[in-house]
């Protein structure tokens, strides 16, 4: 009789190292967890709020760029779409509960993603980032027109409102809990996607599409759900911002918006998961402080060098270089 | 007064007028990226910003030195061109091996750059240019108006697409352009300097947009974020027509301006967006584009 596969010692010692890994995984995300929860007693709650809706848009943002190899440059689109939905419903209907009015403005969101995504998807590489900044500067040029957005004004003092009719959210501590939960809903989305069967299939996908395409894989629908997914968490990423900054403008809309999601992604590390957190959490400390200081007026050309600087030398991102640095030291 | 479908002939041709102009800007700039796309195999979302520079280089060089417009004409694309080989040679080669989105994201921080510091240095209100002496003024034909200077513009705008259609197609220089779209390798394996042709064709596509910008600064607005808005434009352009053939991307600019011009008259709120639409026709009718090749 021979030794069964599984418990050669081999296979035990790769199987043990898995499990480690995924213990340190864990111990990383508690960690993290744990400091979310502490850190509104600390920092002022607004502003860790404004980092978690961006962080949510990044992570939206990177399941296509860094899973599917997709760069999309419209996904102000989703964010202003789902913002603009929530904002308009919020200070129109009264009685409306936030929730009800951000599931409406995420399946705005999704229904835009469905539309951009069945255009986009019919055309490769280059050519998909350029139809994706088309088609939100046609959605752009329609909020500037239309009469609900306020136009170039945009929605102020929209109501936070009471969830599910009981918490009321107007409390920045209430308000931040409840960000950070659909934070982690949506992280935990992204996460269970890339880790299953589908998300290896995206993997495939990126690596090799006429690979996939031969395999029998239907590659533009796993593509176009991958989009519609992803455009669904940036609309929610944006109608929970509008909820926190009670209003919802055009800057939202514009491509510079998702000029700085590329950036986002691209700073923390492009195809990691917590890249995209990291990501958002530089760039919007960073324009805080910026914005605060004399250097004001210099932000775009700031965020254009950091740009310039990530894609010449910093490709991984930060994440991306720690596991770099860790595997080589520590392993 | 004379109408053509309740509009009056005057007011039709003028914007048909306008609609030709901003169709040679789309048309020059396409172009551009078109010949940019064919051997670097990137978008160069910078191109906007290099148009802007044109137009302001321009501005600048009569308000400070008092060069006048027709050396401008030379001079302003020049010392663009020279700005984009020492791009192509300094920034963009050593990330040539990489997946081409990191170039397409290089030249989109390019862009914020180059607009952030001449924002700061000359605002976004907008500078003048005076319209040169020897265009001032225009001709009566009868049912419009026409200025000197616009006809100049589509004038020189379709003599420097079809020279540059004849130098891609027809000459020696061309047929290493065209030849180092199909297989830059093997062309580099029979004695050919790639690199400099590389750097070469970067700086040329990007002289086109100069070119452009120095072509609109007396009849835009010169301001340094003129450029980021045109450019979205034109990569839907780019979309509609492919970018495959010279010809094809100067007939789309040339269409959709007039497009453009006539939504202003009969539809006037679907101006902005009337070229995203057939933008969005296009790729459900024919996702290849009007005149691509590649799926």
């Amino acid at each position: 009789m021979t030794t069964s596969v599984y418990a050669s010692p081999a296979r035990k010692s790769v199987l043990e190292q898995k499990q480690r890994s995924e213990r340190r995984k864990l111990m990383l995300y508690g960690a993290f967890f744990v400091i979310a929860l502490i850190a509104p007693y600390v920092v002022y709650p607004v502003f860790l709020m404004k980092i978690l809706c961006f962080a949510l848009f990044a992570v939206a943002f990177n399941l296509l760029l860094g899973y599917v190899g997709l760069l999309s440059f419209g996904h102000a689109a989703f964010l202003a779409t789902g913002g603009y939905t929530t904002g308009y419903l919020l200070s129109t209907y009264s009685g409306l509960t936030p929730e009800l009015a951000i599931l409406a403005g995420m399946s705005a969101s999704t229904l835009l993603g469905l539309g951009f995504g069945l255009l986009a998807i019919r055309r490769q590489g280059i050519y998909f980032a350029m139809i994706t900044l088309a088609l939100a500067q046609l959605v752009f040029f329609f909020y500037v027109q239309s009469s609900f957005t306020g136009g170039e004004d945009g929605l102020h003092g929209i109501p936070r409102g009471k969830l599910l009719g009981v918490i009321n959210l107007a409390d920045n501590l209430a308000m931040y809990y409840f960000v950070l939960a659909v934070f982690m809903f949506g992280f935990a989305v992204v996460h269970r996607m890339v880790h299953s069967p589908y998300g290896h299939v995206l993997k495939a996908i990126k690596e090799n599409e006429p690979r996939a395409t031969s395999l029998g894989y239907n590659v533009d629908r796993y593509k176009l759900v991958a989009f519609v997914i992803s455009a669904a968490l940036a609309g929610l990423a944006g109608s929970v911002k509008t909820i926190v900054f009670q209003l919802a403008s055009l800057n939202d809309a514009h491509w510079h918006m998702s000029g700085e999601v590329v950036l986002m992604t691209l700073v923390g590390g492009v195809g990691t998961l917590l890249g995209p957190v990291v990501g958002a959490a530089f760039v919007v400390s960073l324009e805080h402080q910026l914005a605060q200081s004399a250097l004001g007026d210099w932000v775009n050309v700031i965020l254009g060098v950091i740009f310039i600087l990530c894609v010449l030398m910093f490709r991984a991102g930060i994440i991306g270089e720690f596991q770099k640095f860790y595997k080589k030291n520590f392993k | 007064m004379s109408m053509i479908f309740g509009v009056p002939i005057a007011v039709l041709s003028g914007q048909l007028l306008l609609g030709l102009i901003n169709g040679a800007f789309y048309a020059l700039l396409s172009l551009g990226l078109a010949v940019i796309f064919g051997l670097l195999k990137i978008i160069n979302f910078a191109h906007g910003a290099f148009y802007m520079l044109g137009a302001l280089c321009t501005v600048v060089l009569f308000n400070t030195l008092g060069v006048n417009y027709w050396v401008a004409l030379i001079l302003a694309p020049l010392i663009v061109g020279v700005l984009g080989v020492l791009i192509e040679f300094f920034l963009l080669r050593k990330i040539a091996n990489e997946d081409h989105i990191y170039s397409l994201l290089l030249t989109f921080g390019l862009a914020l750059v180059i607009q952030g510091v001449l924002t700061n240095i000359y605002g976004v209100s907008g500078l003048r240019y005076p319209i040169p002496e020897v265009f001032r003024g225009g001709v009566n034909l009868g049912f419009m108006f026409l200025p000197y200077y616009r006809a100049w513009v589509i004038v020189a705008a379709l003599v420097v697409c079809i020279g540059t259609w004849f130098m891609i197609e027809k000459t020696k220089l061309g047929s290493y352009l065209r030849a180092g779209t199909e297989n830059s390798q093997l062309m580099q394996a029979f004695g050919i300097n790639v690199p400099l042709l590389v750097s070469l064709t970067y700086g040329f596509g990007v002289m086109l947009a100069a070119f452009a910008g120095v072509l609109a600064a007396p009849i835009y607005s010169v301001t340094p974020v003129m450029g980021a808005n045109i450019l979205i434009i034109v990569f839907a352009v780019v979309v509609i027509g492919g970018m495959g053939s010279i010809l094809g991307a100067v007939i789309t600019g040339l269409a959709m301006g007039i497009i453009e011009g006539l939504t202003k008259v009969f539809y006037p709120e679907a101006s902005s967006t009337v070229i995203f639409l057939v933008m969005v026709l296009v790729l459900l009718v024919r996702p290849s584009g009007l005149f691509g090749k590649e799926a």
